[in-house]
C-alpha cells in the first residue's frame, strides 16, 4: 500500500533504492555517562548514559535525553571510558575485614553505662 | 578486574552455555540473590541464558520505541491544530528517547548499539507487532497514545518489578513519561468522542481497526507460549501473556463503553463466574503472518529506518573523533 506519510513519499523512490549497508563498528560514537543536578544543595546524580562524537555534544544531547522535562539545574557528562570502577560482583571489598567499631558512633553506647557505674569516682581528687 | 573491561573473559568462555553446564554455586547465589528482592548488576557474574534473554527483551523493546514513533509520526505534519502538533511532537521525541534509553541498557549486557541496529534492519530482530499496522487518519493516533501506550504502561510496569538493574531504572523512567502520553491519548480521543458525528464515526473506525492488533498486543495466549518457568524465576518475566491482557481489559474495556464507542467483538463479556474476560480467537495466524514480515506496514517501517541510518551516516562520521575507542557504558 502506498505510504499514508507524505514524508516518505517525498523520500521514494530513494527510499527503496537503498544498498543494505551494515552498520560499522563505532559508527554511532562512543558512549558518556550523564550526571544530573536537580537543585541547587543537591549531589549530582547519575541517571545513564548516551553516544555522542565529542564532550560539547554529549552536553546537548543531555540536556535533549535526560532533562526535557524534569527539574534541573546542572547536566555533567564524563566518557565513559574515563570512569574506573569496582564491579559489584566484588561487593564484600567494603565489608571491615576486622572490628572497625572503633570507627563508628555505635562504637560507643556504652559511656553512658560506665558513668553511671562508676559515679561514686566522680569526686575531686584529694590534694 | 578494575577497569573498563565489561563483558571479561569468563562471560566469554559463557558464551552460549546452557544453565545445566552453569557453575552450579556461582548459579545458587545468583538466583539466591534475585529470590531476595536484590538487582542484578552489569558486572555481576549471570549466567549466559539470563543475559542472551535480557538482551533480547530489552534490545526488541527498544526496537519498537523507536518504530513505534513512525505510525504517529505519520500525522505530525498534518495535526488538527498547533497545541495537538506539539503534543504529538513531544511524544514521538519521547519514544524515540525511550528507545536510546532500553538501547544503553541492552549495551551494558555486551550487545552494541550498532549490532542490534543491524540485527533490527536485517529483520533479524524483531519489535513490536501492532507498529507494522498504519494510522489511516488523525483518529488513529488518538487510539495509539490511549490504547497502545495503555496496553505499554501495563507491560512496562510490569517489568519493571525485574531483576536486571540498568532494565528496571530506564523503565521507571519510561514509565513516569508514559503517563503524559496516556493524559494526551485519552484527551485526543475524549475530544473526538464528545465532537461531531463526523469526528465521532472517525474515531469508531479507528477503534475498529486498532482492536485486533490491540488484542495481539501482549503476544499469543498462554496456551502457545514457551515454557517460562525459568524466566519466571529469575524475574525477566514477571507476568503472562493472558494475565496482562485480562489487566489491560479490566481497566480500558469500560473507559471504552463509557465513551459510547462499540468494541467491535460480540463475545466481548467478563464472565462473572470465573470472573475472567471472554473474547473471539483474534486471528493468531495474522499476528503470526505479521511477525514474520508480511503486515501492511513492515516493509516501509524498516525502509524509513534503513533511509534514516543511510542519510545520518556522513554526519555521525563527519563528527567521530580519530582517536574515539568504544566502551559498554556503565549502568
Amino acid at each position: 500500500m502506498p505510504s499514508l506519510d507524505p514524508r516518505i513519499t517525498r523520500a521514494e523512490p530513494e527510499l527503496w533504492s537503498l544498498p543494505e549497508r551494515p552498520l560499522h563498528p563505532l559508527e554511532h560514537w562512543p558512549t558518556y555517562e550523564v550526571f544530573v543536578l536537580r537543585t541547587r544543595g543537591s549531589h549530582a546524580q547519575h541517571v545513564g548514559s548516551l553516544h555522542a562524537p565529542d564532550p560539547d555534544m554529549a552536553l546537548v544531547l543531555a540536556k535533549e535525553q535526560y532533562a526535557r522535562r524534569s527539574q534541573c539545574v546542572a547536566v555533567w557528562v564524563v566518557p565513559t571510558e574515563a570512569i574506573r570502577w569496582t564491579p559489584t560482583e566484588d561487593e564484600d571489598l567494603f565489608q571491615p575485614a576486622t572490628d572497625k567499631s572503633y570507627r563508628e558512633p555505635q562504637g560507643y553506647l556504652h559511656t553512658r553505662e560506665r558513668l553511671e557505674k562508676y559515679r561514686d569516682r566522680l569526686k575531686p581528687l584529694p590534694s | 578486574m578494575y577497569g573498563n573491561l565489561t563483558v571479561r573473559p569468563e562471560d566469554v568462555e559463557n558464551w552460549g552455555k546452557k544453565v545445566d553446564q552453569e557453575n552450579p554455586e556461582k548459579l545458587a547465589e545468583f538466583e539466591a540473590r534475585i529470590e531476595r528482592g536484590e538487582k542484578i548488576e552489569p558486572h555481576d557474574w549471570m549466567p549466559f541464558e539470563y543475559r542472551r534473554q535480557l538482551i533480547r527483551l530489552i534490545e526488541q523493546h527498544a526496537h519498537s520505541e523507536i518504530i513505534g514513533a513512525l505510525p504517529e509520526g505519520t500525522w505530525i505534519t498534518r495535526a488538527p491544530n498547533f497545541r495537538r502538533k506539539l503534543a504529538l511532537m513531544a511524544k514521538v521525541q519521547d519514544e524515540v528517547g525511550h528507545a536510546q534509553l532500553l538501547y544503553s541498557a541492552a549495551e551494558t549486557l555486551g550487545k552494541s548499539r550498532e549490532q542490534m541496529i543491524n540485527d533490527l534492519l536485517s529483520g533479524k530482530s524483531k519489535y513490536s507487532n501492532v507498529f507494522n499496522y498504519p494510522a489511516k487518519t488523525w483518529a488513529d493516533t488518538a487510539i495509539i497514545a490511549w490504547l497502545i501506550d495503555a496496553g505499554a504502561i501495563i507491560n512496562q510496569t510490569t517489568n519493571a518489578k525485574g531483576s536486571y538493574g540498568p532494565y528496571v531504572r530506564a523503565l521507571e523512567r519510561i514509565c513516569w513519561e508514559e503517563s503524559f502520553h496516556l493524559k494526551y491519548g485519552y484527551d485526543s480521543v475524549v475530544y473526538l468522542a464528545t465532537g461531531t458525528p463526523k469526528q465521532r464515526a472517525l474515531l469508531q473506525d479507528a477503534l475498529n481497526r486498532w482492536w485486533r492488533p490491540i488484542m495481539h498486543f501482549f503476544g499469543p495466549p498462554d496456551t502457545a507460549s514457551v515454557h517460562t518457568e525459568k524466566l519466571v524465576k529469575w524475574k525477566v518475566k514477571l507476568a503472562t501473556n493472558d494475565e496482562m491482557r485480562q489487566q489491560f481489559l479490566d481497566m480500558y474495556v469500560p473507559k471504552i463503553w463509557e465513551l459510547g464507542l462499540t468494541i467491535p467483538d460480540p463475545n466481548l463479556r467478563k464472565n462473572p463466574e470465573t470472573g475472567k474476560w471472554e473474547y473471539s480467537d483474534p486471528n493468531w495466524e495474522e499476528f503470526w503472518q505479521v511477525i514474520n514480515g508480511n503486515g501492511p506496514c513492515n516493509k516501509e517501517r524498516l525502509a524509513v529506518r534503513r533511509f534514516a541510518e543511510e542519510k545520518g551516516r556522513w554526519v555521525r562520521e563527519a563528527l567521530l573523533q580519530p582517536n574515539a575507542r568504544y566502551v559498554t557504558p556503565l549502568a
